[in-house]
């Protein structure tokens, strides 16, 4: 049976999050295999140059609103929107990438459409009649089969856990203009003003991670200012040591990651924080500063493709989930692996 | 103002899961409030302390699964319900909402339903979104502050999180609200609190209680399993200095041709 899946293509202020294309590199492979279409929806203001891009990344139709009052994330409105385009466009599938906006969005639309989500999905398998996706829990610990007996079936897909499609230029199709009628009764807020973060890799794309923890703060040869109470003064120096992890990120095009101990002793903002209270990552590349690797760490980051371990103790847990350990002081390794590697890099 | 304020029993972060007999199992871990859940029952005892009115800690759990209610009541909430019921084993997440939503009319003239981020074990975080859709409310998933916050006074205002900055939202009351770990540091449980907690009598509701039907599941779990061994033959970098280790851990990485 031939399939119709409808992307969404989840963006702020036009800014695409990556694992949208990532989106249609999957439609194509059940289009692929079973016969079918793909349509992308996108919602927003001045956004009309991400209908092309959908096309090119594959997509055989967008839907496209481009309308003010969808210039910003509102998730009821959204959820109206998408609710409209799914009735009328009746897709089997429903792909979205997992973000912090999708995870409100794809709820709404459960309910909106009577269905269920799989949520943050790993891996999927169309052969049998239902589609069968996996999807970690437990931070990991375990991974669940998991399907849905309603359609459409809503998924959600967990970034680079697929292959982002290359785009082609050539490839074209139509952009249809949705012609949003939104329900007088839902609620909707308003957002009053934007505070954009620092602009760094994010941790959830990144191919890289350098990560920093406890151990950032452990370097006695510093000299902390004599003003600062205790508490500051490690503060100051473990910002010491997450400038070395900064300058090897800087160098590898990696974001930085921490341990819970470094964000809760208040060396990093928790928008670092990696593991089951933090952000779940799989990179190609994990280098693992001063964290001991407690479970709770590496239930976020044990998937990495290859995770390099810098530590001081050599019973650390971290070095078994390790490729490369060096058993040593991060100070004194880390400055050097920059080097080293920035060399390389650029030969 | 009312607030009810949604908690799950999960086990404890530290455990080992395994799956034994096609079933998830925890080894003697102990059974915890999910962590997320903590900030947004400190959350709620904060708002009550600013504006005054009451916490009600709602969970929904086999019979028995107490930890997360008892865990919000040793942290000062007012008052607690239990949702259990034989056919709501296998409930999904849909079901879950239903029953949450159904369960929050009941208890009626709630002004804010607070939810953690996500659960430790499902980890889907879906539940804010859902419940709100249900109620017809707003949904203010993953707040970190809540700026206006008082019902008689204003119109509700929060800064949300999302990957690329955060959001200054104005909206209304009645609302769902899901708070992050950013909001700050939960409370622990006084001696006091706890001991109260292991006394508090609340009641326990079925889905007749709620005037509701046993909800069919959409979502299946076919199967768990633990995933594969990774077979990692870890290599200690060798060197008589640091710069030599560094040297060879460098050529190490680049050999694997991750960058
Ligand atoms: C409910 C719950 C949820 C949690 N969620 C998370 C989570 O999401 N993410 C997370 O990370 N943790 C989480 N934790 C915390 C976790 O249990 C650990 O406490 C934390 O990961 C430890 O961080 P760390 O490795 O930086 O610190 P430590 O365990 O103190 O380790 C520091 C390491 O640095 C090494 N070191 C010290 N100095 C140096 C030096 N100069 N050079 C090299 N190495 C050095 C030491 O040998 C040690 O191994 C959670 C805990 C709980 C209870
Ligand atoms: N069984 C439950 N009982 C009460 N609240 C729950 C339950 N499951 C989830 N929640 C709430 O919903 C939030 C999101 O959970 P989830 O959608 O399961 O990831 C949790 O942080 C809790 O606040």
């Amino acid at each position: 049976m031939t399939k119709k899946i409808l992307t969404y293509v989840d963006h702020h202020q036009g800014k695409v999050q990556p694992s949208s294309w990532e989106a249609l590199g999957v439609a194509a492979s059940i289009t692929g295999d079973l016969g079918g279409e793909t349509a992308s929806l996108i919602l927003g203001k001045e956004v009309e140059s991400l209908a092309e891009e959908a096309l090119q990344y594959g997509a055989d139709q967008v839907f496209l609103a481009d309308e003010g009052q969808m210039a910003e994330f509102r998730p009821e409105l959204l959820a109206a929107a998408l609710k409209q385009v799914a009735l009328d466009y009746q897709p089997d599938l429903i792909l979205m990438p997992t973000t912090s906006r999708t995870r409100v969005l794809a709820g709404m639309a459960a309910v909106d459409l009577n269905t269920g989500v799989l949520v943050d999905v790993i891996d999927l398998d169309w052969t049998g009649e239902k589609i069968t996706a996996v999807r970690p829990i437990y931070a990991g610990k375990l991974l669940a089969s998991v399907t849905c007996d309603a359609s459409p079936v809503i998924i959600t897909l967990r970034g680079r856990a697929f292959a982002k499609p290359e785009p082609d230029p050539a490839r074209t199709g139509e952009v249809v203009q949705v012609d949003f009628q939104p329900n007088e009764d839902i609620p909707v807020s308003e957002v009053l003003e934007i505070k954009a973060k620092e602009t760094g890799v994010s941790l959830t794309d990144a191919a890289v991670i350098v990560s920093g923890g406890r151990g950032t703060a452990n370097n006695p040869s510093l000299d902390p200012p004599a003003d600062l109470s205790e508490d500051e003064a490690e503060v100051w120096k473990a910002r010491q040591g997450f400038q070395l992890i900064s300058e090897l990120a800087e160098v590898l095009g990696a974001a930085v990651g921490a341990s819970r101990a470094a964000v809760d002793a208040g060396y990093i903002p928790y928008d670092h924080q990696v593991g089951q209270t933090g952000k779940v990552v799989a990179p190609d590349l994990y280098i693992a500063c001063g964290i001991s690797g407690a479970i709770q760490h590496l239930a976020g980051m044990r998937t990495s493709k290859v995770i390099v371990a810098v530590n001081k103790d050599p019973d650390a847990p971290i070095f078994n989930l390790a490729r490369f350990g060096v058993v040593g002081d991060m100070f004194e390794i880390v400055p050097p692996l920059t080097e080293s590697l920035r060399e390389k890099l650029e030969s | 103002m009312k607030i009810i304020v949604c908690v799950k029993q999960v086990p404890d972060t530290a455990a080992a899961m395994s799956v034994e007999d096609g079933k998830i199992s925890w080894g003697d871990a102990s059974l915890i409030i999910n962590p997320w859940d903590e900030f947004a029952v400190e959350a709620a005892l904060n708002l009550k302390a600013d504006h005054g009115g009451e916490v009600i800690a709602l969970g929904l759990g086999s019979e028995g699964e107490t930890e997360a209610i008892k865990h919000a009541l040793a942290m000062g909430a007012d008052d607690a319900v239990l949702i259990s019921d034989p056919d709501l084993g296998t409930a999904d997440n849909l079901a879950a909402s239903q029953v949450l939503a159904a369960a929050v009319e009941k208890i009626a003239g709630a002004d804010l339903v607070i939810f953690g981020q996500q659960s430790v074990d499902s980890e889907t975080g879906m539940l804010p979104g859902q419940v709100a859709r249900l109620l017809g409310w707003p949904s203010l998933t993953l707040v970190s502050k809540f700026l206006e916050a008082n019902p008689e006074e204003s119109e509700l205002q929060v800064e949300r999180a999302m990957e690329e900055g955060n959001q200054i939202i104005k909206s209304q009351f009645p609302a769902v609200v899901s708070v992050t770990k950013d909001y700050g540091e939960p409370r622990y449980p006084s001696f006091m609190g706890i001991r109260k907690a292991s006394q508090a009598q609340y009641p326990t509701w079925s889905l007749e209680d709620l005037g509701m039907e046993s909800p069919t599941p959409v979502v299946t779990w076919v199967e768990v399993k633990e995933p594969p061994e990774r077979e990692i033959v870890t290599e200690i970098i060798g060197g008589e200095t640091a710069e030599e280790k560094a040297q060879t851990l460098a050529e190490k990485i680049m050999e694997e041709k991750v960058l």
